[in-house]
């Protein structure tokens, strides 16, 4: 047999990550955390539309005070299906499984996360959790709120608590295996000479929030499996008839979800951090500060869950100690607001989309930050707990701060993502409409919480009925806002230009390779000499010298 | 109801919440116009292309005013908290002779019953000027008693008893409601406090239907079930007298000592091989699933009676 | 293709980085496992001592029997993976496969055990619910966290015999090999699921008894 050799010429190497196979199956098997990333993106974007419609139509109904077309048992689904989905379905994976699965390893130049594998499986994970729990809400819904107490959840509640604390329960399985992927890329695999402090803040805030993924989220998944184990098999664990106590599982269940909202705001802090430096044209103010900033908001997080529970029936010196904690993990909140705003010092401000997202971040998370304060006090959270000042009050941090940076993060990393570059006037007039339909919204909201009205309520007092109307439309313009980028992003794939290597002129190691980057990333890797913002290096003396030996200093002063 | 059924300051605890919330808002706007007015007076001098002068930071402006304004945040939370704290520590036990009115929840309503012995359902009567302690308990689920002109909320758990405590100066029908979510009516659960002048409420206590006080009622109980049969002075069985228990201290068989107070006297009869009093046989039975949270509520003010009438003997 | 070629995966740039790295991401996944079982435990230690008195009746009524040989058993499988491990790592194929398989045998000798123990508790009716045998309503919560720690280390360990299966088959096919980092973190797990067990002895067995 003569052996036939066939001279291939080489295939032509694929210009970008998306050449890399077109079908389906190449997506559905892929191990490139850069498309991993844009599959949890799909992901989520219907999960987020999902909660959203179901809110959508809690907003209606509350137009009258006695309600319009839902049934108690319809409106306490819906509101509940929302604050589950939102919360574990869209906001938690947001964005460390988007950006950061996209970003980290280009960021500190690896050529992909330390586990690929385990990466896809993180996303197989999610988004049969995330189905098996939109499931239930066709197959009957579940009742209990996002916060499963028991022993409603576990011996009254007509609802599929089951399925849908499964469906959370497989999901929380996904955090920890992206946590722990993240955690030991940032340790094992930056590239020379990106040393710990010459890390960007976004990969400081993804592991900060990894090591918090990693070690509360465990304690969710079984605070969740007592509860199914309960339901399921009967065995008494938390039913009072039993002496079972009512408080175990709150503290089990803020354990977790406490540092959860901090999961939830510190990638946000990080986009914002990104932002804000690069239109500003200047180094980020106190780099280090920032860092530790973060790294104390995860851990002292871990020690405020009490506040949740002031009136629950805890001891009252246990409630002043939480209080007092709650003050304390404020503080590294207050540093970087303040270093966010000094950053814009002596700019050169330009206000792109994503800048006004993040403008629009700070001024939100400051509003919703404060009220947090007034919840930690402990006699004003007596009135406030549980009513819609609560509501607010993380409605103002989630949607106003964390959705709206999870937005600017988008906008700015859209060009490196799809290499397109979208129609800017429309997101500016998203950005705007996002500020203002969202003031409207919840603002209200603080108003009527103070004065008494209680949160889950389906049937209200005719007295907040003016502020719930307010509310409701501002809600509308919210959801504008939601949809334009649905409409004007998917476009800009189709009808963009083609977005240069470094459209916005910024620093960091994932804009100097091409627009969308190869499959590898980089064509060699990347050697790094400087910090992560040097944007306006003659402008600071002292430290960025030291840090950057490589350039003259001929630039603008 | 009125906008004034929430808002009224029916008590001088409530206008002090008011206060310390007026002064975090104060406080809070400052802030907010500090972080806006700094974001929109920078963006208004440096944008780019603006001819204002850049140049290098200053040096002070590198680490002295990063701990700076630190540490002023630091010491205004702290402040902050020790005010908002004090007016909390002042407060930390119910008081000890205050009218007791007993609340049991379900799901979806509010069963009250008064000292006197009158019944009330999602609705409480209660007199001015003196204090009053709302003991509660839950027959099902969590539920919250929220009375937002009192400015006052706990939550009421089964199997175990939490108490909310006022002093009203302002008389007024107020509104009563359930915050904690507890099902499909939850939004439903809601009631009124009606708070009268003293006179006003002693002429409304005698208007009601002749009603035993709860304490005799209890008393009834107490030989229904079969108690007294062990726990009367002259009874054959070796049982602790209950004369003169409540509020005084227990020495158990494991050498630990307690007070007995209302979770102990129900954990006593629901329970009664968790505590052991020293000296006795755990022989007395469970009355668990026989007595319901509204009999446990008569037994408990028929043993608390007890004790008063010694003290009154002494 | 070298030895080292085939153990190497994406992204890493050589061998023993990628073992180093592969070790610490099991270290991380034991934290959270201790954290999981940490919740479980610290309900456990609530109730026990709200009901001390209940705690001790009810924990009369375990198998101490099955209870002591199981530890035994887990023990020993801890040790043959030990070995196995160690013996990998000076390249001792035939070893190697031979303490796998113990182990495997083991660990399904103590799931077996635990099965024997489960029907002896069934035959008594201490499952909770209606018609329980112990008089005190507490009990029942001593008995529902041992059906719930008991069976979520079972699951524990059933996931580790089925990892030790397909590892010691793939080492025989030399799918992957003795040095590619992969037995280590299998064994970190094998001995973490051990030492879960080792906690939960007392809690269980020992809760009154000197
Ligand atoms: C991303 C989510 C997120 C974040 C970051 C926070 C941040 C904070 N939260 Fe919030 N919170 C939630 C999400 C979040 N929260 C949710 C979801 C709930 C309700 C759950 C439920 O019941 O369903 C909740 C509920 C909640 C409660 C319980 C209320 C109740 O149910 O009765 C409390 C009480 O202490 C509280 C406090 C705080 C505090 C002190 C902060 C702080 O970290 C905030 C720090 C920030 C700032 C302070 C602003 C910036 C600072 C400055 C501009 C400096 C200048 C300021 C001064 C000098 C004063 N939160
Ligand atoms: C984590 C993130 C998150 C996000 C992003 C949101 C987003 C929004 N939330 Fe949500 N919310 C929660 C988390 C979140 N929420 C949680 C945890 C709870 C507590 C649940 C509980 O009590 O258990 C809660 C509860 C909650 C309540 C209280 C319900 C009650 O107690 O009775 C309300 C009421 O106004 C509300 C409103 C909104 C609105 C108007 C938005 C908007 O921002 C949403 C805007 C988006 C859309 C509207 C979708 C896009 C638009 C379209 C697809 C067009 C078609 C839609 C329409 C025409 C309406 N939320
Ligand atoms: C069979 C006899 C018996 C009956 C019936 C009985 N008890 Fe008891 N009770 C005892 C004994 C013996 C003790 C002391 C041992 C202990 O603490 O369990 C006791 C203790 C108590 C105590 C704690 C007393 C202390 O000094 O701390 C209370 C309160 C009490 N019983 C109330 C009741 C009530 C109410 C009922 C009826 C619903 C009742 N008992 C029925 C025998 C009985
Ligand atoms: Cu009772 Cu809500
Ligand atoms: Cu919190």
């Amino acid at each position: 047999m003569t052996a036939i050799t066939v001279v291939d010429l080489p295939p032509p190497k694929p210009a970008s990550y998306l050449d890399e196979g077109h079908t389906v199956w190449s997506w559905l098997t892929t191990t490139d955390h850069k498309r991993i990333g844009i599959l949890f993106a799909l992901s989520i974007t219907v999960f987020f539309f999902i909660a959203g419609v179901a809110i959508g139509l809690v907003r209606l109904e509350l137009l009258s005070p006695q309600g319009l077309f839902l049934t108690d048992d319809e409106y306490n689904r819906l509101f509940t299906i929302h604050g589950i989905t939102m919360v574990w379905f869209f906001l938690v994976p947001s964005i460390p499984t988007t950006l950061g699965n996209f970003l980290l390893p280009l960021m500190i130049g690896a050529r992909d996360l330390a586990f690929p594998r385990l990466n896809l499986m993180s996303w197989y994970l999610f988004t049969i959790g995330g189905i098996f729990t939109i499931y239930t809400l066709w197959a009957g819904g579940v009742d209990t709120g996002w916060t499963f107490y028991t022993p409603f959840s576990t011996l009254y509640s007509n609802g599929h608590v089951i399925a849908a604390a499964f469906g959370v329960f497989v999901t929380g399985f996904s955090s920890i295996a992206t946590g722990l992927n993240f955690i030991v890329t940032t340790h094992m695999l930056r590239a020379p000479g990106m040393t710990w402090f010459r890390l960007p803040l976004m990969v400081w805030a993804i592991y900060a929030v990894s090591l918090v993924m990693v070690l509360a989220t465990p304690v969710l998944a079984m605070s969740l499996l007592l509860v199914m184990a309960e339901r399921l098999l009967g065995v008494p664990i938390f039913n009072p008839n039993n002496g079972g106590d009512p408080l175990l599982f709150q503290h089990l269940f803020w354990f977790y979800s406490h540092p959860a909202v901090y999961i939830m705001i510190l990638p946000a802090m990080g986009v914002v951090s990104e932002v804000i430096t690069c239109f500003a044209r200047r180094r980020v103010f106190g780099y280090a500060g920032m860092v530790f900033a973060l790294l104390a908001i995860a851990v002292i997080g871990f020690m405020v869950w009490g506040h949740h529970m002031f009136v629950s029936g805890q001891s009252p010196y246990a409630s002043l100690v939480f209080s007092f904690l709650s003050f304390i993990v404020a503080v590294p909140s207050a540093i970087k607001t303040f270093n966010w705003t000094a950053t814009l010092y002596r700019g050169h401000i330009s206000f792109e989309s994503p800048m006004l997202y993040a403008l629009g971040f700070i001024g939100l998370f400051t509003v919703g930050g404060l009220t947090g304060l007034f919840l930690a006090s402990v006699p004003i959270d007596i009135q406030a707990h549980d009513t819609y000042f609560v509501i607010a009050h993380f409605h103002f941090i989630m949607v106003g701060g964390s959705v709206t940076a999870y937005f600017a993060g988008l906008h700015y990393w859209w060009p490196k993502i799809t290499g397109r570059m979208y129609l800017e006037t429309w997101a500016r007039v998203a950005a705007i409409f996002t500020f203002f339909g969202f003031m409207m919204t919840f603002m209200p909201q603080y108003i009527m919480g103070w004065l008494g009205m209680p949160r889950r309520y389906h049937h209200y007092a005719d007295v907040f009925q003016i502020w719930h109307v307010m509310s409701t439309g501002g809600a509308g313009i919210l959801a504008i806002a939601y949809v334009l980028p649905l409409i004007y992003l998917p476009l800009s794939l189709i009808r963009g230009a083609r977005a240069p290597a470094n459209p916005w002129q910024a620093t960091g190691l994932e804009w100097q390779t091409p627009s969308p980057p190869p499959k590898e990333n980089f064509e060699h890797t990347p050697i790094v000499t400087t910090g992560p913002y040097e944007y306006h290096p003659a402008a600071e003396p002292g430290l960025a010298e030291m840090q950057r030996p490589h350039r003259t200093q001929t630039e603008d002063a | 109801m009125n906008i004034s059924a929430f808002t009224t300051e029916a008590s001088s605890h409530a206008a002090t919440i008011d206060r310390i919330f007026y002064g975090l808002s104060t406080i809070s706007i400052v802030i907010v116009l500090l972080v806006f007015g700094l974001v929109l007076g920078f963006s208004f001098r440096y944008y780019r292309g603006s001819k204002a002068k850049r140049g290098r930071l200053p040096h002070i402006l590198q680490n002295e005013f990063e701990i700076g304004w630190t540490a002023a945040t630091f010491f205004l939370f702290m402040f902050i908290f020790w005010w908002a704290a004090s007016t909390q520590l002042s407060a930390l036990t119910p008081p000890d002779h205050g009218l007791q009115i007993h609340v049991v929840a379900k799901q979806w309503m509010w069963k009250v019953q008064q000292p006197s012995g009158i019944r009330e359902i999602n609705e409480i009567h209660a007199p001015t000027g003196k204090p009053v302690v709302l003991v509660m308990t839950s027959e099902d689920v969590i539920h919250s008693m929220f009375l937002p002109a009192l400015r006052i909320k706990k939550d009421v758990l089964p199997g175990r008893y939490t108490y909310l405590w006022f002093t009203a100066d302002n008389p007024g029908t107020y509104m009563l409601e359930c915050t904690q979510f507890c099902g499909t009516s939850h939004s439903r659960m809601t009631g009124r406090i009606v708070i009268m002048k003293p006179a006003d409420y002693a002429q409304w206590v005698t208007a009601q239907p002749q009603t035993r006080g709860l304490a005799q009622e209890g008393e009834a109980l107490f030989r229904s079930f079969g108690c007294s049969g062990c726990h009367a002075r002259e009874s054959s069985v070796h049982a602790p007298d209950l004369h003169g228990v409540f509020n005084h201290m227990v020495h158990l068989s494991d050498g630990r000592t307690i007070v007995a107070d209302e979770a102990y006297i129900r954990d006593s009869i629901l329970q009664p091989r968790k505590d052991i009093v020293a000296g006795f046989q755990p022989i007395m039975p469970s009355f668990k699933g026989i007595v319901s949270e509204e009999q446990l509520v008569r037994l408990i003010a028929y043993i608390k009676s007890l004790s008063v009438e010694k003290e009154v003997q002494q | 293709m070298s030895e080292a070629s085939t153990a190497l995966r994406e992204p890493w740039p050589d061998l023993a980085r990628q073992r180093e790295g592969v070790t610490f991401g099991i270290w991380i996944f034991l934290a959270t496992e201790v954290l999981f079982f940490g919740g479980l435990f610290l309900g456990y230690s609530v109730y026990r001592t709200l009901y001390t008195e209940a705690f001790r009746e009810a924990a009369k009524e375990t198998e101490i029997f099955f209870g002591s040989i199981n530890t035994v058993v887990l023990l020993t499988s801890s040790m043959t993976m030990t070995v196995a491990v160690r013996a990998a790592d000076h390249g001792y194929r035939r070893l190697t496969l031979i303490c796998l398989w113990v182990t495997l045998l083991l660990g399904l000798g103590f799931l077996t055990g635990k099965g024997f123990e489960y029907n002896d508790d069934l035959t008594k009716g201490l499952f909770p619910g209606p018609g329980f045998p112990l008089p005190q309503p507490q009990e029942q919560i001593f008995w529902a966290f041992y059906w719930v720690m008991t069976g979520v280390h079972a699951i524990h360990l059933s996931v580790g015999i089925g990892v030790v299966a397909v590892v010691a088959v793939q080492l025989q096919r030399t799918v992957i090999k003795l040095e590619s980092g992969t037995l280590t973190a299998v064994g970190l797990y094998w001995h973490f699921v051990d030492l879960i067990w080792i906690t939960l002895v007392p809690l269980i067995y020992l809760v009154d008894r000197p």
